[in-house]
């Protein structure tokens, strides 16, 4: 069965990145962010407390690459209008992310899949979102599906 | 902050959490301001209704957040998340409580870490799984230290 939008052109774009884009961690934000998640742990709250810790100072709570505004490449469907749906993500954390960090982030494309749905024609994308702090070190990767219907 | 859990503590099927969250539209204000999500149907009642929805509804986003906190007070400060995945299944509205909670499904030793892989989820009021997840957390081991 052909699919209605993706197709073998549309699955050509597998692999196409967006612009990297850089990101300036700060303190207050980190802190903002725990508290509307309401998460009280100290090293997402108090520099003095995150301090005596094995970090040495407050780090991001793992959700908050969030608030990096990640860009997504442009992908084209033809598709003439869509609601766009959040379907879940795939986080992996290899360094602690820290206030004063700069975080370049940068996504690509890596996959597209349509599937039958009760409203229609539904279609998946897949972007990993790579985040990498100026050391050159990748800090998390995120994985994460839209579904576009 | 709660005693720090150490490898030899958990086992398959140890229980992780319960973590209770009570949204309120005020904590999807706050939400939105600190995550740069102002898609309206987390805030804007009408817009959420003209759009077909019951009502207001959590970001996807804060339910992972509220995943997150459950894994990272397991983890402990001498723990680290690994790995947090999470599939959005079902709406879920501000002014009920939704609970996170997990369960260990696997533990091992890899690249001379303490692996411990466990299944999670958000729970709403009928005890539904609205955010089904998996989460894989490196705990320190008493044998090491």
């Amino acid at each position: 069965m052909a699919n209605k939008y993706v197709t073998d052109e549309a699955r050509r774009q597998i692999g196409k990145v967006s612009e990297p884009r850089t990101y300036e961690v700060e303190r207050g934000a980190i802190r903002r962010f725990a508290e509307a998640i309401e998460d009280p742990n100290p090293l997402f709250n108090s520099e003095s407390d995150a301090r005596k810790t094995r970090f040495g100072g407050m780090i991001a709570p793992p959700t908050f690459c969030r608030s990096m505004g990640a860009p997504i490449p442009n992908i084209k469907l033809d598709m003439p209008t869509f609601r766009g749906l959040d379907g879940g993500s795939d986080w992996e954390y290899f360094v602690p992310i820290r206030a004063g960090d700069r975080i370049t982030v940068q996504s690509k494309l890596v996959d597209l899949r349509e599937a039958a749905g009760r409203l229609g024609p539904m279609v998946f994308t897949v972007v990993e979102t790579t985040y990498t702090n100026q050391f050159g070190e990748v800090c998390v990767i995120q994985r994460s599906t839209g579904i576009r219907y | 902050m709660a005693k720090q859990i150490y490898f030899e503590d958990v086992e398959v099927g140890t229980e992780v959490g319960p973590l209770e969250k009570n949204p309120t539209t005020q904590q999807l204000v706050r939400y939105a301001g600190a995550s740069g999500d102002f898609y309206q149907i987390h805030y804007d009642k009408d817009f959420a209704l003209g759009n077909g929805l019951p009502g207001v509804i959590l970001h996807g986003a804060l339910k992972n957040a509220f995943l997150g906190h459950l894994m990272t007070d397991f983890a402990g400060e001498h723990g680290w998340l690994r790995k947090l995945g999470v599939q959005y299944r079902g709406m879920d509205q501000p002014g009920a409580k939704v609970v996170a909670r997990g369960k260990v499904s696997k533990k091992y030793t890899e690249g001379g870490h303490h692996m411990v892989d466990c299944e999670i989820w958000l729970e709403n009021a009928n005890g539904e799984k609205t955010t089904p997840g998996t989460a894989t957390v490196i705990l320190p081991s008493r044998a090491a230290s």
